[in-house]
């Protein structure tokens, strides 16, 4: 790497750090929860280690587990997949311009496009003479690694782990509610917005905390697309 | 299951999770403009999904059992109120996940 290019990556990771904190002290907790629950289901610490790494999406390792311990049925683990992440298809339509053009890095943040990585990346004011492409690269890795490290020390030290950190996952709670604000604030109209939150507490409602992720992505799509006039309106075209 | 097995129930569900992390950029390649509609879905979908997120991540609270959902509401409440404050996101993020931490250990 030349010498700009080492002061380029550099300043990207300074400016790219500070945001990943809270996701630092939540996957560091949820990781490790996740660890603990593959060790003390029965599986070696390698299990962890490998699936934080190739997966990395909080929710569906926690399913995988299950999934390991039951019947072999290939297709029904790719089907349960595909819904409980369905919702980073909204991510990639919303990033198609932002992953794109950044060479060799595009690959590795679509891969590790999770809810985090995704809400850090879509919101944030990078700041200027910060090159955009390594900053969004370091939020990825720098969230992929510490999934990755609670996960290897849950697996490694699993039952051996005793203090009190009831309550820690609700650092994620509080983080997408900041996002939510902060989108808020910025936003001309609130449609959107209010509309995914109203929209997905009705269907939770509706359909209870395991299916309801579906209903509420469709229902969403079906009034964002039934509001596109007056909201290109309202908005004013881009 | 066996160890391959195993292998193959991970490996479909890596598969899984990448064909909906790939799928959007492999069907609108680079070079042509995304359909206008997609266009405007990729503008006006995010604030929704942090309204989706926000939820999902309250999915697993009841408010007719155990502590009835009142921990989540008093620490959203901090969250938002210091956010409305001093709209520093470390402190409010901290400020309502330790409020969460102490309710949930100590009172419910």
């Amino acid at each position: 790497m030349s010498m700009p290019e080492r002061g380029k990556c550099k300043r990207a990771l300074k400016a790219a750090f500070p945001h990943t904190i809270p996701i630092f002290a939540g996957f560091w907790f949820l990781g490790m929860t996740y660890g603990i629950y593959m060790n003390v289901s029965g599986f070696p610490f390698w299990y962890p280690m490998i699936m934080s790494l190739t997966i990395f999406a909080g929710s569906v390792e926690f399913v995988a587990v299950n999934l390991l311990l039951g019947a072999f049925n290939p297709l029904q683990a790719f089907a349960m997949t595909l819904m409980i992440n369905a919702r980073h298809l909204f991510y990639g339509l919303s990033m198609l311009d932002e992953y794109r053009g950044n060479g060799w890095k595009d690959f590795y943040l679509i891969f590790g496009m999770c809810d985090e990585s995704f809400s850090i990346n879509y919101t944030a004011e990078i700041p200027e003479g910060i090159d955009k492409g390594w900053f969004m690269f370091f939020v990825t890795l720098l969230n992929h690694f510490y999934w990755f490290f609670g996960a290897s020390l849950g697996g490694i030290f699993g039952s051996l782990i005793h203090f009190n950190t009831e309550g820690l996952d609700f650092v994620m709670t509080a983080m997408f509610v900041v996002i939510f604000m902060e989108q808020w604030m910025k936003e001309k109209n609130h449609v959107s917005s209010a509309a995914g939150l109203g929209i997905t507490l009705l269907c939770l409602i509706a359909f209870g905390a395991d299916s309801f992720i579906i209903p509420a992505m469709l229902a969403i799509l079906g009034v964002l697309m039934l509001l596109r006039k007056p909201m290109e309106k309202w908005e004013g075209k881009p | 299951m066996t160890l391959t097995e195993q292998m193959i129930t991970i490996g479909m569900v890596v598969l899984g999770t990448m064909l909906t992390r790939f799928l959007p950029f492999l069907i609108f390649p680079a070079g042509k403009p995304a359909p206008g509609y997609i266009r405007y879905l990729g503008k006006v979908l995010p604030p929704a999904v942090f309204g989706l997120l926000v939820i999902y991540c309250l999915k697993n609270v009841n408010v007719f059992t155990g502590s009835h959902g009142i921990p989540e509401l008093i620490s959203i409440a901090v969250v938002t109120g210091l956010h409305l404050w001093k709209r520093q996101m470390l402190l409010s993020i901290a400020g309502g996940t330790i409020c969460y931490m102490l309710l949930v250990q100590t009172i419910f």
